[in-house]
């Protein structure tokens, strides 16, 4: 048997360990710090400050805030963000979960409506988007040659100042579909069959047993993806920008648009930073509720 | 063996269940052709007819002649050989970042027990609760004082602050056997070797899932390189497609969103049964 080592020496080790530790975190850890912890801060900050790039900044306390909520964009970006979350969950929420329902019960070709749904989810964001925007055309697009060849009346689709909104809820539903009917698909499979046996045992019909057995075993991912999909939605940014550019009349300008614009047409950064802090802190909360709900139940599922 | 779902085995059996169930089949076909099939059929096909063809009404669904040269005017008009070119380098070099710094930091906050890696984890965990499009301006600015801008550095250190990936990893790891790691220690090996022979070995289907998401994430993504990149020479092929968009014939810009398409769909082909098995896997799992 070995002496112990003498204390200095522990220590030594110890620091050197501790020296290893920090050398294997330094690079992560210095990435977060400028590119996660500052812009978090810094996103504050400017937001009560007269900011522009290459002089010095001023405080100005509210007066951002002020200048942003006077102007007349502010209120429809506000309000086409929440209407187009809201759409895309009653649109994109219920057909997601209906089809995995259906193709969790088909036994051939599973393979083919895998990847066919996911397909989309593929194609850079940038290309559905416009290629959606040719869809839309009014005179040649598929959208409306469509309507043609069924004899319905045509639509002015993403330039109709009524109906643009509604237009990128489409792209973007069908754009992200994938991903949510795979996740419904792992949910469902891991329903244990006895449940359903017994449902029916006590003469429960297809849609009894959809109600009281499949939606309360799935229950969990159905919140979580909802939570997920307002956090993304409310974040829309490509769809807009690509195929509308904001219009018509300000129809789509959303809340991420505003701050680019903001930032980049208006060189307000001041302005983009008070944007920013209101979407900080409303995402914050649903994320913080779904990081919450998933470290809570996640541990017994 | 299949596991019994909502409609019972038995049911299927009978025949009105079997027509049925293959009339529902046909029907799920069929939408999901029309649906999610055709679109890119009309894409791939739309750029190579002929500029009067594309914008005649009512269209033709199979092109009258086949005309290649929407895809190779976009080729060489649009210069997407650079831009292309552009993307892969951003892509591979965040990914590059992203897997040996997170692999780093979370084998040393997974297994080097550094003081205070708890309030350092938390720190990185909290970042996940701030969506990352609502910071791209201060981020901007950050790059910006940093002299990084038109430089692919802009896109390869922000991907290594990806609490997501980090987690993943880190996870893996504190489920990796201890004894076998203590074996390499007990042989000698320093934490560096244990770390690129013992832990790195053990952990490719992690390491494969977190490679795909770093690919997919750059490849996919607009708004920040549109901000990061106001040289053409250095854009993206996302941005790059965009900002050209306006002033380029019809068929040659459907053939640029064609090429532009190709390489992430070609590697979800290649990888399907990986990526579905993990895409179903990650979430049930919390």
């Amino acid at each position: 048997m070995q002496a112990p080592p003498p204390a200095g020496d522990r220590r030594r080790r110890r620091l050197t360990d501790q020296a290893r530790a920090y050398g294997f975190l330094l690079g992560g850890l210095v990435c977060f710090a400028l590119f996660s912890w500052y812009p978090a801060i810094r996103a504050v900050v400017i937001a009560f400050q007269k900011y522009t790039p290459g002089s010095d900044p001023e405080w100005v306390g509210t007066a951002n805030f002020t200048r942003v909520f006077a102007d007349p964009e502010f209120a429809a970006a506000w309000r086409n963000t929440l209407t187009f979350t809201l759409l895309a969950l009653l649109i994109g929420f219920a057909i997601p979960f209906v089809l995995a329902l259906v193709l969790n019960e088909l036994r051939h070709a599973k393979a083919f409506f895998r990847v066919v749904v996911y397909l989309p989810v593929m194609i850079p964001p940038v290309v559905s988007a416009l290629l959606w925007k040719w869809f839309y055309d009014p005179g040649t697009g598929l959208a409306n040659e469509t309507l043609r060849a069924l004899h319905l009346p045509t639509s002015n689709w993403s330039n109709g100042a009524d109906t643009a909104l509604i237009s990128l809820v489409i792209v973007s539903t069908w754009a992200n579909m994938g991903g949510t009917v795979l996740i419904y698909l792992a949910a469902l499979q891991s329903i244990p069959g006895e449940l359903y046996e017994a449902a029916e045992l006590d003469g429960a019909n297809l849609l009894q047993r959809i109600r009281h057995v499949t939606i309360p075993q799935t229950r969990f991912v159905i919140l979580m993806l909802m939570l997920l999909q307002i956090i993304a939605t409310m974040q829309v940014f490509t769809e807009p920008f690509v195929i509308t550019g904001g219009g018509p009349e300000n129809a789509t300008v959303t809340v991420l648009y505003l701050i680019y614009k903001y930032a980049f047409l208006y060189n307000d950064f001041g302005g983009a930073c008070a944007l920013s802090v209101m979407l900080l802190a409303l995402l914050g909360a649903f994320s913080a509720v779904y990081l919450r709900l998933t470290r809570t139940e996640g541990e017994d599922v | 063996m299949t596991t019994r779902t909502l409609v019972s085995p038995a049911t299927l059996a009978r025949p009105r269940g079997k027509a049925v169930y293959w009339s529902v089949f046909t029907g799920t076909v069929l939408l999901f052709t029309l649906a999610f099939l055709f679109p890119v059929y009309w894409m791939v096909t739309g750029a190579m007819k002929s500029p009067d063809e594309v914008a005649r009404t009512p269209p033709t669904v199979v092109p009258e002649q086949w005309h290649i040269s929407g895809y190779t005017d976009a080729w060489e008009l649009m210069q997407l050989p650079r831009h292309l070119w552009n993307t892969v380098v951003q892509a591979s070099g965040a990914w590059l970042f992203q897997i040996v710094f997170c692999t780093a930091a979370a084998y040393a906050l997974s297994r080097l027990r550094p003081v205070f890696g708890k309030v350092v984890l938390a720190g990185i965990l909290a970042t996940l609760m701030v969506p990352a499009q609502a910071l791209v301006v201060p981020k901007y600015l950050t790059v910006a004082d940093l002299g990084l801008l038109n430089d692919p550095l802009a896109i390869w250190l922000p991907a290594v602050a990806n609490a997501f990936n980090l987690y993943l990893l880190k996870r893996f790891f504190d489920q990796l056997p201890r004894d076998v790691l203590e074996a390499a220690e007990i042989d000698g090996a320093g934490k560096l070797r244990t770390l690129w022979s013992i832990v790195l070995p053990m952990s490719r289907p992690v390491l494969g899932v977190v490679s795909i998401f770093a690919l997919v994430a750059v490849w996919q993504d607009f708004l920040w390189p549109l901000m990061v990149f106001s040289d053409t020479e250095q854009q993206p092929i996302s941005v790059a497609l965009v900002q050209l968009s306006q002033n380029i014939p019809l068929t040659v810009l459907i053939a640029a969103m064609v090429i532009a398409s190709i390489p992430m769909v070609a590697m979800f082909l290649v990888f399907q049964r990986h990526i579905i098995a993990g895409i179903g896997a990650g979430s049930t799992k919390g």
